[in-house]
């Protein structure tokens, strides 16, 4: 009976003691620690995506911690996951912001989910770094868009395909998921390819719903749109359906030499889970690829292989790959990290000013740079075509990195806006 | 070349004794049957011997630069040139600075002397772009004109056709004027007008223009298209149109077929998709949710299978989807018997209890897959059976997977039906399903006959998820896509009823197909709905309704 007694005493003792220090951590620890959101979907439809750009902030948290932190001080971060639902992101960027007091925020993919984030970071004046390239019609104060604009992306790879060695194309077949990056990209597009003289029936767009799995009629519809004149497809489609897209070219037999493709959401991840033998030759629009050869992505690729295998994350123990977003991901971190140190301080306004002109050697192999006012990288757009193990050839590349144009000139009343974040 | 004549014996000493004065990787590429065509060349053509000069020219540069090479290479092609193209088509070409080295099998040739060397670290592959792919292609193919054998013949005059340019001309006309197959000479007559449709001469340009409203592709169409919007001479536009407009509805008929084999391929699969839950839910009342999931577990299995087949059986591994079907079967089937024995026996009668709880076994499910194979999808690749297709008309292929998944769809329609109608086990589902107490007085264990029953409606979901894996992704969230078109099939078909089922699947397969022909993707699928919605407000029991005793049960 005694005996029970006693251990029932300790175990309250303890149980005290663990409350007390549970209360007690987070300031023990705030006083020494910087805390780094981490906002990325790790269950649901985009975690295919999303998943490896939280480990790939973890990992560069580590590396930054092991060289002994930021001012003195360790990152920590705090992850959480918005599960794919868009109000969720707005309610975690609350929770991050106003509870765990978090420096900065990494996260984001889709365009909704940043747009829903949006108000909270402006109106509580936090700090988000968006990593995936997106439409554009967009410049935050409080955002650092390490993706790439539509000029970074979707224009150079149209100009490549219209170039002889890209085929010199005549028509066009927009296709993309039916949501706001696909459309605004192929408005853009359609101005521009109007502005090169391409005529309106030699334009086709089209559409395609969320998980559309059946690509029969579209790849019919291309092949015959195709007897018309020298065709290009420039592919907007939404990560997961473009297996089945590719293996519906691959069938109709529809070769890259014939009909190239040029897609903006495909890259090494996507490609993962694809027979890639009958896509030899298609090309994606990117500003890295893990085939890029450069000492800065040689070791890139080897910490992230290292980290992977350390961590045991599924897929990439096995199989490591790096990809755009990733890339996007590491800059965008370590920026903040060289920010925070020429402000000497962690304070949002002060990072901001920070941020402007500052440079990293980017694992793309080019001196990467903040634009001093428009809060996105300049960037080297590449074009790659698909190899048989899945990785892609760089075919093409822009001469230097280019400035990013978040207001499309191709868009009617985007002429006036100005190119920095307009003070409210 | 025809091979009857008595000019075969000389020919073919021609070609042992080339053999062996190649250098010792073509020699291996001989073995491998590619000389043929490069030594059908051979014995035309007095030997210029392909240069180091020139492999560099070939392999170093820009695209214009090493096209240009490629065009002279082929004005005096060889043997060594031959078997250099194929290496580079088969991208077995490294250059090292600027000596350039064929790779076969780890081992570096020179590509003009033919002896083997040491293949330095730096090397790096020759990166051929699509345009100079292309060029590669259309060159070897070329090269074929003068094969002995009549097929490679035809193919190389229909790939001139697809990709003419006046380099090639010399070569065609050279084929022509030995050629004396008619049908062959008929594909090379069409190559040569397609060249000529270019020349400077507006006669020529009239003559070809004709002769090409005979070659009835889609590849014509686009050459005669771009012609069109380039042409001056009135006659020559004249002509141009008449033959676009021949060949157009020549091409017209296989749109329309095309259009209805994509609808009968989606109804097949939207009728394996929701054959099961005809069973589970038309049969047995139950709203299975997680019915999706089943058919994920199913393409899981196949997954497993063939990651299997590659680690032991590599051999065989074309063979793996004759495994994959009963293990995806079983695979679902086991987890629904589980499902059924632990959950769904306490839930029956209780729907909205039943909705709620398979939904959550369908995300406990996908979370667990998640946590077992990654977030990421995995890669099921088609066995080589299954991929290219029959080419019935110029313009219409149907390929492989989808026939073979039309036929499984049958083979599992016939299965389910026979195994519901004449087996003692479908005696026993259907009468639990029409009156239990009386099944059950009349000594029928009508637990076990749920559990099997709805065993059997996974495991189906089972062989659908193996059927979607050879079409589409294969992740943790596949099922998620099919789920709602399942249970609109089910419910437009007629709940409880296996005929419906199949016309519901076929009627919205077409209907889908033929709107989105018309109207686009977004607004086929809306307009469907809204059918459905329609159709449903009107005869809420479905196209065919239960009849008899049973429908008041």
């Amino acid at each position: 009976m005694m005996n029970r007694r006693g251990n029932l005493k300790a175990l309250a003792a303890a149980a005290a003691l663990s409350v007390g220090s549970l209360c007690l951590a987070p300031h023990a620890l705030a006083a020494d620690t910087i805390k780094v959101g981490v906002l990325h979907s790790l269950s649901g439809t985009m975690a295919i995506s999303e998943t490896v750009l939280k480990d790939t902030v973890l990992m560069a948290i580590d590396e930054i911690n092991a060289k002994g932190g930021v001012l003195g001080k360790k990152l920590e971060p705090v992850v959480v996951d918005p599960a794919s639902n868009w109000p969720l992101f707005a309610e975690k960027t609350k929770q991050l912001l106003g509870q765990d007091k978090v420096s900065v925020i990494f996260g984001c993919w889709t365009s909704v989910s940043r747009k829903s984030v949006l108000p909270v970071v402006e109106e509580m004046n936090g700090l988000l770094f968006y990593p995936v390239q997106y439409e554009g019609e967009e410049l935050s104060k409080n955002v650092f868009y390490t993706g790439a604009a539509p000029n970074q992306q979707a224009i150079p790879a149209v100009d490549y395909l219209m170039s002889k060695d890209g085929g010199a194309a005549k028509r066009w077949v927009l296709l993309g998921t039916d949501y706001v990056y696909p459309r605004t990209t192929n408005k853009i597009l359609r101005a521009y390819l109007k502005s090169k003289g391409v005529a309106d029936k030699d334009i086709d767009e089209k559409y395609t719903p969320f998980g559309h799995s059946d690509y029969q009629t579209i790849v019919a519809d291309i092949k015959k749109f195709s007897a018309g004149g020298k065709t290009a497809v420039v592919s907007t489609i939404n990560g997961d359906s473009n297996v089945p897209f590719y293996k519906e070219l691959g069938n109709a037999g529809l070769k890259a030499k014939d009909v190239p493709v040029v897609a903006f959401s495909v890259g090494e991840e996507e490609l993962r889970g694809v027979d890639t033998k009958p896509l030899v030759g298609h090309l994606a629009a990117w500003n890295y690829f893990m085939s890029i050869k450069s000492p800065a992505n040689d070791e890139f690729i080897k910490k992230w292989s290292a980290y992977a295998k350390a961590k045991g994350i599924a897929g990439h123990k096995d199989k490591p790959l790096t990809n755009d977003p990733m890339e996007a991901t590491y800059i965008g971190i370590n920026m903040w990290k060289q920010a925070v140190e020429k402000a000497k301080s962690t304070d949002v306004d002060k990072v901001i000013a920070a941020m402007a002109g500052q440079t990293f050697k980017a694992p793309s192999g080019i001196v990467s740079k903040m634009d001093e006012k428009n809060h996105h990288l300049h960037k080297s757009v590449f074009i790659g075509e698909i190899k048989a193990d899945g990785q892609f050839n760089v075919v093409w590349k822009t001469p230097g990195p280019v400035k990013a144009k978040p207001w499309s000139p191709f868009i009617e009343g985007n002429a006036s806006k100005p190119d920095e974040p307009v003070k409210k | 070349m025809n091979l009857g004549e008595g000019t075969a014996l000389p020919f073919f000493m021609g070609i042992w004794m080339t053999c062996f004065s190649l250098p010792a990787w073509a020699r291996q590429l001989a073995l491998r049957g590619v000389c043929t065509l490069a030594l059908g060349v051979l014995s035309h053509v007095s030997a210029l011997a392909l240069t180091t000069e020139q492999t560099r020219a070939l392999t170093l540069g820009d695209t214009d630069a090493r096209v240009t090479a490629l065009q002279k290479a082929l004005a005096s092609p060889d043997a060594p040139t031959a078997a250099f193209l194929q290496a580079m088509a088969d991208d077995a070409v490294k250059v090292n600075g600027t000596q350039v080295l064929v790779v076969r099998d780890g081992q570096a040739f020179d590509p003009v002397s033919g002896e083997a060397t040491a293949l330095p670290d730096t090397a790096e592959d020759v990166i051929n772009n699509n345009r100079m792919r292309g060029e590669i292609d259309a060159a070897l193919s070329a090269l074929q004109l003068l094969s002995p054998d009549a097929a490679l013949r035809v193919q190389a005059a229909k790939s001139v056709l697809k990709e003419p340019d006046p380099t090639k001309l010399a070569m065609l006309e050279k084929a022509l004027a030995s050629e004396t197959n008619e049908g062959v000479k008929k594909q090379m007559l069409l190559a040569r007008a397609a060249i000529l449709l270019n020349s400077n001469n507006a006669d020529e340009r009239f003559a070809s223009a004709k002769t090409l409203a005979d070659s009835q592709t889609p590849d014509t169409q686009l050459l005669l298209n771009q012609r069109l919007s380039q042409e001056e001479d009135k006659k020559v536009r004249a002509q141009l149109q008449t033959s676009l407009l021949t060949i157009q509805a020549a091409l017209s008929w296989g749109e329309k077929l095309g259009a209805l084999f994509t609808g009968i391929s989606l109804g097949s699969i939207l009728l394996l998709v929701a054959l099961g839950l005809a069973i589970t839910y038309g049969l047995m009342g139950v709203i299975n949710m997680a019915h999706g999931e089943l058919m994920m577990i199913g393409a899981y299995a196949t997954y497993v299978v063939q990651g299997l087949f590659r680690q032991y059986l590599p051999g065989m591994f074309d063979a793996y989807l004759l495994v994959a079907v009963p293990a995806s079967f079983l695979a679902a089937a086991l987890v629904g018997a589980v499902l059924e024995r632990l959950v769904l026996r306490h839930l029956y009668g209780r729907p909205l209890e039943t909705l709620l709880a398979t939904w959550g076994i369908s995300l406990v499910l996908m979370q667990g897959v998640r946590s077992i194979f990654g977030a990421q999808n995995v890669g099921v690749e088609n066995p080589s059976w299954m991929s290219g297709g029959v080419q019935l008309l110029a313009n219409l292929s149907l390929p492989y997977n989808r026939l073979i998944i039309i036929g499984f769809a049958v083979f599992v329609l016939v299965g389910m039906t026979l195994l519901i109608s004449k087996t003692r086990l479908g005696l026993f589902v259907r009468g639990v399903t029409q009156n239990r107490p009386m099944a059950s007085a009349l000594g029928v264990n009508t637990a076990r006959i749920d559990t099997y029953a709805f065993s059997l409606g996974c495991g189906i979901a089972g062989l659908a998820g193996c059927a979607l894996s050879q079409i589409g992704n294969v992740g943790p969230d596949l099922g998620q896509n099919y789920i709602v078109d399942a249970f609109m099939v089910v419910v437009l078909g007629g709940v409880g009823q296996l005929a419906g089922t199949v016309y519901a699947a076929m009627g919205l397969g077409l209907m889908n197909k033929l709107l989105e022909g018309v109207a686009g993707a977004v607004l086929a699928k809306i307009a469907v709905l809204v059918f459905i919605i329609v159709f449903i407000q009107k005869r809420p029991q479905g196209i065919f309704a239960m009849k008899g005793r049973s429908a008041e049960a």
